[in-house]
């Protein structure tokens, strides 16, 4: 029953897709306020899942049944990474061995589910799309687990969420040195390819490919998606607290990290434009993998 | 990969939104080959104009196209006046200067505002299209309207620039150099700009000149044609600026040109405004003689080509009109083949097509479903916001 409401409820989907839709919110109207727009009231994102859920759901004729399992696969492996993360905040001894490897395999889920969705669902705009996606993915995984090996190496080899908080408790943020504040921007960087957003939004150019891999979608199953979207726009940026910025842990703080980490987000995303593809994967593979073996050196050398 | 996909741009598509539909043949993400097929926007416009007569046809034309909505006018007037060899008084001459060039500033603006939106970058869309604001508070202080100014005449111009409308627009330039200032730098110097837009879509030298392109386009892959230096018209001989050209062809060369030639803009405005002379603004134009006549605009995108021909009757027995951007969209098939999906769609896009297009508005009451707001109403509507905005502006 507790693990159930852990999972539905508390930290789990509810809570975490109520403030990733607020975050969205905080996003839309920033950004709004940047572009001299005046922006949407704060329920709009809300609204805006409620309306799809009311929609038809147009499903195309050549589509296979993982058209339709494809956004449920991606939200339900989400939200458990999200209750998996939540619960290790709140009670941290409950946290068991090797709980960040899970939370690794589970994040990326989602990006699987949108490939695989997208080319079930047979539309050449949203095969090139979910091909963008799947490059996007293989460019950013690799920096991204190269940073947290930093994290392991700062942590004496804890792949445990709870004992790389109680470390960082005890001995200071991850963050406070030169390999960790290296290993950070480049996490904030694949965070931002792992939410989709610009300049990393190739796999759903709207000018481009009408929204890629997401095109053939419409009502619940889109709404699953957008809520997917939210989800993960909580759940990254607190993994990234966790494991760089996690010395104090009271709720003020968090939400004050949190909003940081989002604010970042919002003005990569407002002053940038879109990288095409090949141009992504030479970043990720390039300056960004290079910048996450030189923070994993460092690292070693106890810097 | 040898399998080829099409994607389809248009006729209902995001990037473009007008009626145009361009298939794009690709392997992965490359464009192997490119068709165009135009012709869904066709009204008839040549056809209606023999039914109008010599005045309304001006009427007529304006509404070729929104954006352009003073080059197809100059270029009808100029050819009707060509044809009956009038003499247009010289301050009539100055204020069709300064309307074409507040236009191309508007038209400018637009283009580089879309122009980020197709790379993803909505901040620059945004901003410019703040920044083109204060351009169409310009148009509507001085002609009363935001587009569609009707100010072209036959044998002059139908409103004169006032002596009261001077200050403000002089602010308005000064403003406006400011923010040019500020997209040069955002543009020229951002090294993500950079990465996508130098190097794509090119159109040499050579191309360009085969494929017979006009404005910007041309301009920017090194040919230096403008019909303004060319074949002057207006008050363009009597003023001193300089034709912008490029030769790099890409499409940072054609975002160059055309932020660049807003300062050319800016500075013919500012002489016009210091050399107008005084005096009548109409010569009165009373017949029109048997005859045929051409006249040609250096509008926005291009050379706009009108010809007329008259039988010395009311109304034109022949109008033909060649739009810029007929000229540049077959170019295209060069630029856009042989790029990524994600640069075709920006070099579809950089030759500037013009978007034409027609917006109705019915206002309805929620509690009676009664339609609230007649076409008479949204004119009242117009006219009470050009009277606030001339207050505001204190003209």
């Amino acid at each position: 029953m507790r693990l159930l409401f852990n999972y539905l409820i508390f930290p789990g989907f509810l809570f975490s897709a109520c403030i990733g839709l607020m975050a969205g919110w905080i996003d839309r109207k920033v950004t709004a306020r940047i572009q001299w727009r005046v922006g949407p009231p704060w329920y709009q994102n809300f609204v805006d899942i409620i309306k799809l859920l009311g929609k038809e759901t147009i499903v195309p004729e050549t589509a296979k049944l993982t058209f339709l399992f494809a956004p449920f696969l991606g939200l339900l492996s989400l939200v458990l990474a999200t209750t998996i993360l939540g619960k290790a905040f709140i009670l941290p001894s409950e946290s068991f061995l090797g709980d960040l490897i899970v939370i690794l395999y589970l994040l990326i889920i989602p990006a699987i589910a949108i490939i695989v969705g997208a080319f079930s669902s047979r539309n050449p705009l949203a095969s090139i799309g979910a091909s963008r996606e799947m490059k996007l993915v293989l460019a950013y995984e690799l920096p991204f687990i190269l940073s947290i090996i930093v994290v392991l190496i700062k942590c004496q080899g804890a792949i445990q969420i709870g004992s790389i908080l109680n470390h960082q408790i005890n001995f200071g943020p991850n963050l406070a040195s030169v390999s960790g504040m290296v290993a950070f921007i480049v996490a904030i960087l694949c965070m931002q390819a792992k939410l989709g957003l610009v300049p990393f939004d190739a796999s759903e150019a709207e000018q481009e490919i009408m929204a890629g891999a997401l095109i053939e979608y419409s009502g619940l199953p889109l709404a699953i998606f957008r809520l997917s979207k939210a989800v993960l726009l909580y759940t990254t940026p607190l993994l990234l607290i966790t494991l760089f910025w996690a010395k104090d842990l009271s709720p003020f703080s968090l939400v004050g990290k949190y909003i940081t980490l989002l604010v970042i987000i919002i003005l990569i995303k407002n002053t940038n434009p879109r990288l095409r593809i090949d141009q992504a994967v030479k970043f990720f593979w390039g300056p960004v993998t290079f910048l996450a073996l030189a923070a994993v050196v460092l690292a070693v050398f106890g810097l | 990969m040898s399998h080829k996909v099409v994607i389809p741009i248009g006729p209902y598509h995001p990037l473009q939104e007008e009626p145009e539909f361009f298939r794009l043949y690709v392997e992965g993400e490359k464009v192997v080959d490119i068709n165009m097929v135009i012709g869904y926007m066709h009204r008839g416009i040549e056809k209606l104009s023999e039914s109008k007569h010599f005045d309304q046809v001006a009427f007529l034309v304006e509404r070729i196209c929104g954006i352009c909505s003073t080059s197809h006018p100059f270029a009808y007037v100029n050819a009707v006046e060509d044809l009956a060899r009038i003499e247009v008084p010289g301050r009539a001459l100055y204020i069709r200067t300064i309307i074409a060039e507040l236009e191309r500033l508007h038209s400018h603006l637009l283009w580089l505002g879309l122009a980020g939106h197709f790379i993803g970058y909505n901040t620059v869309w945004m901003w410019a299209w703040r920044y083109r604001e204060p351009v169409l508070d310009m148009f509507e202080m001085i002609t009363g309207n935001r587009q569609h100014y009707a100010m072209m005449k036959i044998g002059g111009v139908r409103r004169d620039i006032e002596e009261q409308h001077i200050p403000a627009l002089k602010k308005t330039l000064d403003e406006l150099v400011r923010a040019v200032d500020m997209f040069k730098g955002a543009v020229m110097d951002d090294p993500v700009i950079h990465a996508r837009l130098k190097g794509i879509g090119i159109l040499s030298r050579q191309q360009a000149i085969d494929w017979a392109v006009v404005g910007p386009t041309a301009r920017a892959s090194g040919v230096n044609i403008d019909v303004r230096k060319d074949d002057p018209y207006g008050a363009y001989d009597k003023i001193d600026w300089s034709v912008i050209v490029e030769r790099e062809g890409d499409i940072f060369a054609k975002t160059k040109v055309r932020i660049l030639e807003m300062y050319e803009s800016i500075s013919i405005i500012r002489q016009c405004i210091d050399k107008m002379p005084g005096g009548q603004i109409d010569a009165n134009v009373k017949d029109i003689p048997p005859g045929e006549g051409i006249g040609r605009v250096e509008a926005p995108r291009g050379e706009c080509y009108h010809y007329v021909r008259s039988d010395g009757t009311n109304r034109p027995i022949r109008h033909k009109v060649r739009a810029p951007s007929y000229m540049n969209v077959a170019s295209n098939k060069v630029a856009a083949v042989g790029g990524t999906i994600s640069d075709a769609t920006i070099t579809l896009a950089a030759v500037d097509p013009c978007y034409c297009c027609t917006e109705r508005v019915t206002v309805i009451d929620k509690s009676t479903d009664h339609k609230i707001l007649n076409g008479w109403d949204l004119i009242k509507l117009s006219q009470e916001k050009t009277e606030n905005l001339k207050k505001s502006l204190k003209v």
